[in-house]
């Protein structure tokens, strides 16, 4: 069963704490070299599942695998895996570069060897000049990226990051979500990033686990997980959906089962505009009107009975004013059935 | 006192309402009121007296008159620099030290599990259990250990029904630390001591350990290093300024003492019992005041040491 190219593999893995199932007999593979994001509210077992590959934790039942070895009992200094930490953890009583020589130290790479590959790698991530500072006199940005750099410079097969860019403002952020991203494709090595940030776990990965009380609800691209949630709470968590129970489900569109239907996949009917072919057109109230800038958000009650949000692009449409009767159509394809009840 | 009572006083801007503002707008004028009675009872009373101390050292006692002569002369020093008072020094310094290892080597461990392990109850014990010998008297606890080790005591006792006292005399049999017994030796002085100053070795380290977050210990394993490794380069390192501020206590504490080493112990003198009988029965305050030069110069010199060590990089 060894598979070069599945980098991390979980079979069956549950963690418990006493009577807490952080996480509940989970089995899921980390392809080798994609970026594979772990994504879910707080408490859901995604950081759980991190701190099990790294071996900070080790399964109360079921196997872990690294490259086809079993690492289940493995501790962590025994595991070719490196963490970003979401605090960082940077020693403090260590300058910059000797905090990125710190894994080649304990490996006793000679030091001038470990000063030049530490020197590189803060080159790297743009810190060159910063090698003799301590971590105290650096931001929050220059300490995420020493933390990045005391990782890769083991050139370990599997980078964790555990919400490394949690702590980074707004513009810090989408910054550094491409850099990761092009440091990714460069270094090649498979990164398994934690995060509790949709919009992050889509513009970054190639594949997402959504993780709910220590379960995985699914695993896919980021377009399928959002275009076709597997269940209502991926529907609900990942980006904004309207949650259509079954009995309102018949009535509009008859179904059996309840469906989810995203906000901006609903269009508003101009005055005499023809329903397209494979629609579905419902009329409505006008209830709250959001204005979002580039968007403006409608809460429309159905005349069948519910309500929806419905948004619409500020392109050249009309306002709306609450009260207003409005006609609304979606594609058939574009309401998704959820397994399980609806919420 | 009524809200009507107050409101008039309110209305008109009374005094209080007025020096309160000023207060709120000139925050260090707070700060001083606040810090000038702390701050002129240490400068005048404390670092005062001692510079006095220090002053006094550099006077002379007169061979005939037994009076202080009040102009400055470095014979005092002479007078330290001697043989005999050396010796003095030296032991002092000896036991000090050997008080201070021993004191971090027992207490680490223990500040160790009560940091890293111990939570509520087990946290709760811990604190209890350091705390409870500092509650009672010094006294009472330096007899009660002159009872334990005395040559007719418990220590023998024990010894005697475990039929270890081949082991008790073995090591009363070594050369310097030993004795006739236990409560008249230097082992059984550095054991009171130790007894006596652990809790001040202990809680500052406790401190230090309880600042390394448990994500650098992770972020160390998790780049290789075995346990063993990260305790060398992460823990130790961090927790050293708790080492030092807990060995400046437990060092210059045992260096001032005249109280143990003059129940429990071989007699001979340590800087403590010389200060005491300096400045009492021999009158010679400025000799006096050369020996507690010697602790001072001796924590000075150890702490700018350890800085050069790097030992206080990481506060």
């Amino acid at each position: 069963m060894t598979d070069r190219s599945t980098a991390v593999r979980f079979d069956h893995v549950s963690r418990h704490f006493g009577s807490v199932r952080a996480v509940d007999d989970v089995s899921f593979e980390i392809r080798d070299g994609e970026f594979f994001s772990m994504l879910g509210p707080s408490g859901s077992g995604k950081t759980t599942c991190l701190r099990l590959i790294a071996g900070f934790e080790l399964p109360t039942a079921g196997h872990l695998l690294l490259h086809g070895s079993d690492v289940s009992a493995t501790p962590p200094y025994d595991r070719d895996v490196n963490t970003v930490f979401q605090d960082y953890a940077l020693f403090p009583h260590m300058s910059v570069w000797e905090n990125v020589a710190y894994g080649l130290m304990i490996r006793r790479v000679p030091k001038p060897e470990r000063r030049r590959r530490a020197e590189e790698m803060l080159a790297m991530v743009k810190l060159g000049d910063l090698a003799g500072r301590r971590p105290a006199q650096l931001s929050g940005g220059q300490r995420q990226r020493v933390a990045l750099a005391r990782a890769l410079v083991n050139r370990p097969s599997v980078l964790l990051l555990d919400e490394p860019l949690g702590a980074l403002d707004l513009k810090l952020r989408e910054a550094m979500q491409e850099e990761l991203k092009a440091l990714q494709r460069q270094v090649g090595i498979t990164f398994v990033y934690v995060t509790h940030d949709q919009g992050e776990a889509l513009a970054m990965s190639d594949r997402v686990a959504v993780f709910n009380r220590g379960r995985v609800e699914q695993i896919d691209t980021p377009s399928a997980i959002y275009d076709r949630p597997a269940t209502a709470f991926v529907a609900g968590f990942v980006g904004a959906s309207n949650m259509v129970d079954a009995a309102t489900a018949g009535k509009l569109m008859g179904l059996a089962r309840p469906f989810a239907l995203r906000p901006e996949r609903i269009r508003i009917l101009g005055d005499g505009q023809a329903v397209p072919a494979d629609a579905v057109e419902v009329a409505g109230t006008v209830d709250g009107v959001s204005f979002l800038g580039a968007t403006t958000r409608y809460r429309v009650a159905l005349a069948p009975g519910g309500a929806v949000d419905v948004v619409e692009s500020n392109l050249d449409a009309a306002p709306k004013a609450p009260g207003q009767a409005v006609r609304l159509a979606w594609r058939r394809d574009h309401a998704h059935p959820l397994e399980g009840a609806a919420a | 006192m009524t809200i009507a009572a107050t409101l008039p006083a309110a209305a008109a801007d009374g005094i209080g309402r007025r020096a309160a503002r000023l207060l709120y707008r000139n925050g260090w004028l707070l700060l001083i009121l606040l810090l000038a009675p702390p701050l002129l009872w240490l400068g005048v009373v404390y670092l005062g007296s001692l510079f006095a101390l220090l002053l006094q050292s550099f006077y002379s006692v007169d061979g005939f008159t037994g009076m202080i002569v009040p102009e400055f002369t470095l014979s005092t020093y002479a007078d330290l620099l001697t043989a005999a008072n050396m010796d003095v020094v030296l032991r002092s310094a000896g036991m000090a030290a050997a008080v201070t290892i021993l004191c971090a080597l027992i207490g680490f461990p223990i500040a160790y599990y009560a940091a890293r392990y111990a939570r509520g109850r087990a946290k709760a014990a811990f604190y209890i259990a350091i705390m409870l010998p500092l509650w009672s008297s010094y006294l009472v606890k330096v007899y009660a250990w002159k009872l334990i080790l005395a040559r007719e005591g418990v220590v023998t006792w024990l010894a005697g029904q475990l039929h270890l006292t081949w082991l008790l005399d073995g090591i009363l049999a070594l050369p310097v630390v030993g004795g006739a017994s236990l409560s008249s030796a230097y082992l059984g002085t550095a054991t009171v001591f130790v007894y006596i100053w652990l809790p001040y070795m202990i809680l500052p380290v406790q401190a230090a350990l309880e600042r390394v977050p448990r994500s650098l210990t992770e972020a160390s394993a998790d780049l290789g290093a075995k346990p063993s490794q990260t305790f060398r380069t992460v823990i130790l390192p961090l927790a050293f300024p708790g080492v030092a501020a807990g060995s400046i206590f437990t060092f210059s504490l045992t260096l001032g003492d005249y109280i143990i080493p003059g129940i429990i112990g071989s007699s001979r003198p340590f800087i403590g019992q010389v200060v005491l009988q300096l400045q009492g029965t021999a009158g010679n305050v400025p000799l006096a005041a050369a020996f507690t030069v010697v602790p001072i110069l001796i924590m000075a010199i150890y702490l700018t040491a350890a800085k050069r060590l790097g030992a206080f990089d990481a506060l």
